[in-house]
């Protein structure tokens, strides 16, 4: 098969499957039980480190929210 | 050792300037090299002079807000530019004596057009996207821009290929293809600047201090890399010399057709529309200060849209000599486009819900709001376009023009200005806006002039459409060119009139802005409304 034809094929088939699931995948991953709390947290992150960066013991966690709130 | 580097690289670019003045083939080449020679120059001078010296400190327990406020200054300046340059071609268009004779080859509509577009999408809408992307990945990442002074070359270097496009418009460089019109050493030179821009991006990614990358960097992300590719792929040409700006693309026929659609509709897919979407998902829920509707929705949102507006390009293209699957699919994709975009319009009005009454009260949110409104209905009227039946009336007509000014007046004009708004009190610490009521002024001159343009644009595109497909009794055409454009020099002044408001209003944004920084007193460092949360 040419190049052409082939990418052509390849594209409208398998290329297309692994879109969709890769898609499916995501919502499903958006919708995992526990990502509400996630979510939430990360929805609100613009909230903190407004002025200055976090400093360099500031923990990479989730609970950063509770720790930025109280610092404040 | 660093120093010594640039110096011998800033020396061969001055070498590159000088022999290319010598050899230029062409105006714009030897503009061009002007530029590189003085720039280079200058800075081998400054670089020499302070060599040995101590280095500024980059502290990293600081935020780098000297390059966004740099970056705010240069998107209200190239905005005023920008819109004025489109309103002045606007008159053109009405009033063809506005192409003055000693002008011609110039400043001419068909010169001046491709400096319109590039000011406000490119040099407008790029610095905006810019500053903004600097300001956010900072505030969301907890951290200092990554790459120290590399930030302000991504900012100066933009300048430098704006001012290069600009100059090679007027001068007649350009490879003709809409929205990619530079030639091959401006793109070479955007190339350098946007790896740089990348890579001070996902450096400051890398070292955020914030476990999650919040949504809104993921558009951003996603807008550098799409561009950065588009731009590459558009733009693989040899250049015929050295010392001239004229190139030969590698890409002919339909294959040239669709590798630029496809670069074209990105560019508004993923610069006017992804990026965009990164400052919405920012200012829209610290202006209305409550969080974004629905996360979840945010995330399907985002991975929709990358998976879909990739292919929409085709819609260009449709009734040409692209195959016709091809132009189905892209027909597909734009609607199936609808629903993402949608999804991210609700997503944006609905973080207001609780807080509707900011609209009578806050001009700046009003602005945002109005901006995501009009995201909407561009993104109604987009897929409506690129089915087949009504892309065969509206395609080559002024219909088109008054979908793209929708989507960029409406939308990436008023989200810009609400972020510029929402940015300025904060990057010169000032207690607030100047005035609220210019504010307003600004935001009805300029939703006022985005109907005009659009409605006159609806009324004409569709008129040209009809009267170019006009057939009498015997089949022949009814309708010459030339009566096309008599029946369209009202719609032309209303639309020009709508161009001349909303360049007031930007004008207007400027002196507000100005007098933001000079005449507003400092804010005082607790306990207003900057920082929300207060001290226990």
């Amino acid at each position: 098969m040419e190049t052409y034809t082939w990418l052509r094929t390849f594209a409208d088939s398998w290329h297309l499957l692994f879109m969709a699931l890769f898609f499916i995948g995501v919502i499903i991953w958006a919708f995992r039980p526990g990502s509400r709390k996630v979510h939430d947290d990360q929805a609100s992150m613009i909230f903190r480190n407004e002025d200055k960066p976090a400093g360099k013991d500031a923990a990479k966690s989730e609970g950063a929210s509770e720790e930025h709130g109280k610092g404040r | 050792m660093w120093d010594y580097i640039k110096l011998a690289g800033l020396g061969v670019l001055v070498l590159y300037g000088a022999i290319g003045l010598n050899f230029a083939r062409d105006d714009a080449f030897l503009v061009h090299a002007l530029i590189i020679l003085l720039v280079a120059g200058g800075l081998l001078l400054h670089t020499l002079r302070r060599i040995g010296e101590p280095k500024p400190v980059h502290d990293p327990g600081v935020y780098m807000d000297d390059v966004v406020r740099a970056g705010v200054i240069a998107t209200a300046f190239w905005g005023v530019v920008g819109f004025a340059a489109g309103t002045w071609i606007a008159f053109q268009l009405a009033f063809p004596q506005l192409n003055f004779e000693w002008a011609q080859g110039y400043l001419n509509f068909g010169r001046l057009r491709p400096l319109h577009t590039s000011a406000v999408i490119f040099a407008f809408g790029g610095n905006a996207l810019i500053a903004t992307a600097f300001y956010v990945v900072q505030r969301t990442s907890a951290a200092r821009l990554w790459g120290g002074n590399l930030a302000w070359f991504v900012f100066w270097g933009y300048q430098i290929f704006i001012v290069m496009a600009a100059t090679g418009y007027i001068l007649g460089s350009t490879q003709g293809n809409e929205y990619a019109e530079p030639e091959w050493l401006t793109d070479l030179w955007l190339t350098v600047v946007w790896v740089a821009f990348l890579a001070v991006f996902v450096g400051t990614l890398v070292k955020r201090r914030e476990r999650h990358i919040y949504v809104a960097n993921w558009f951003y992300l996603s807008f550098i890399i799409t561009v950065a590719m588009l731009h590459l792929v558009n733009n693989v040409a040899v250049p015929v010399s050295a010392f001239g700006s004229r190139s030969v693309p590698l890409w002919s026929g339909v294959q040239s057709a669709m590798v630029q659609w496809w670069y074209g509709h990105n560019a508004v897919g993923f610069f006017l529309t992804a990026g965009f979407l990164g400052m919405m998902y920012y200012f829209i829920p610290k202006q209305a200060e409550r969080p974004v509707y629905s996360y979840k929705l945010s995330i399907i949102h985002f991975w929709a849209l990358i998976f879909l507006y990739i292919w929409a390009g085709p819609h260009h293209l449709h009734y040409t000599a692209l195959p016709n699957w091809a132009q189905t699919l892209g027909m597909t994709f734009s609607i199936m486009l609808w629903m993402p975009s949608w999804g991210g319009m609700i997503n944006g009005l609905m973080t207001l819900s609780g807080a509707w009454d900011k609209l009578r009260t806050d001009p700046v949110i009003r602005m945002m709001v109005v901006a995501v409104g009009f995201y909407g209905m561009a993104t109604f009227e987009g897929p409506v376009m690129s089915i087949r039946s009504v892309n065969s009336l509206s395609h080559y007509t002024d219909w088109t023009i008054g979908h793209v000014h929708s989507g960029a007046l409406g939308w990436n004009g008023m989200i810009t200005f609400g972020a510029l708004y929402y940015l300025t009190p904060r990057l010169w610490k000032r207690e607030g806006l100047y005035s609220l009521a210019l504010v307003s002024w600004h935001f009805w001159l300029a939703t006022i002039g985005i109907v005009l343009y659009a409605a006159s644009m609806w009324v004409t595109g569709i008129m040209e459409g009809l009267m170019w497909r006009q057939v009498d009794a015997q089949g022949f055409l009814v309708n010459s060119f030339a009566d096309t454009v008599e029946a369209k020099f009202p719609m032309y002044v209303v639309r020009a009139l709508g161009g001349t408001m909303f360049a007031t209003g930007a004008i207007i944004m400027c002196y507000n802005l100005w007098k933001t920084v000079t005449s507003v007193p400092e804010r005082k460092p607790v306990g207003t409304a900057g920082t929300a949360v207060a001290a226990e």
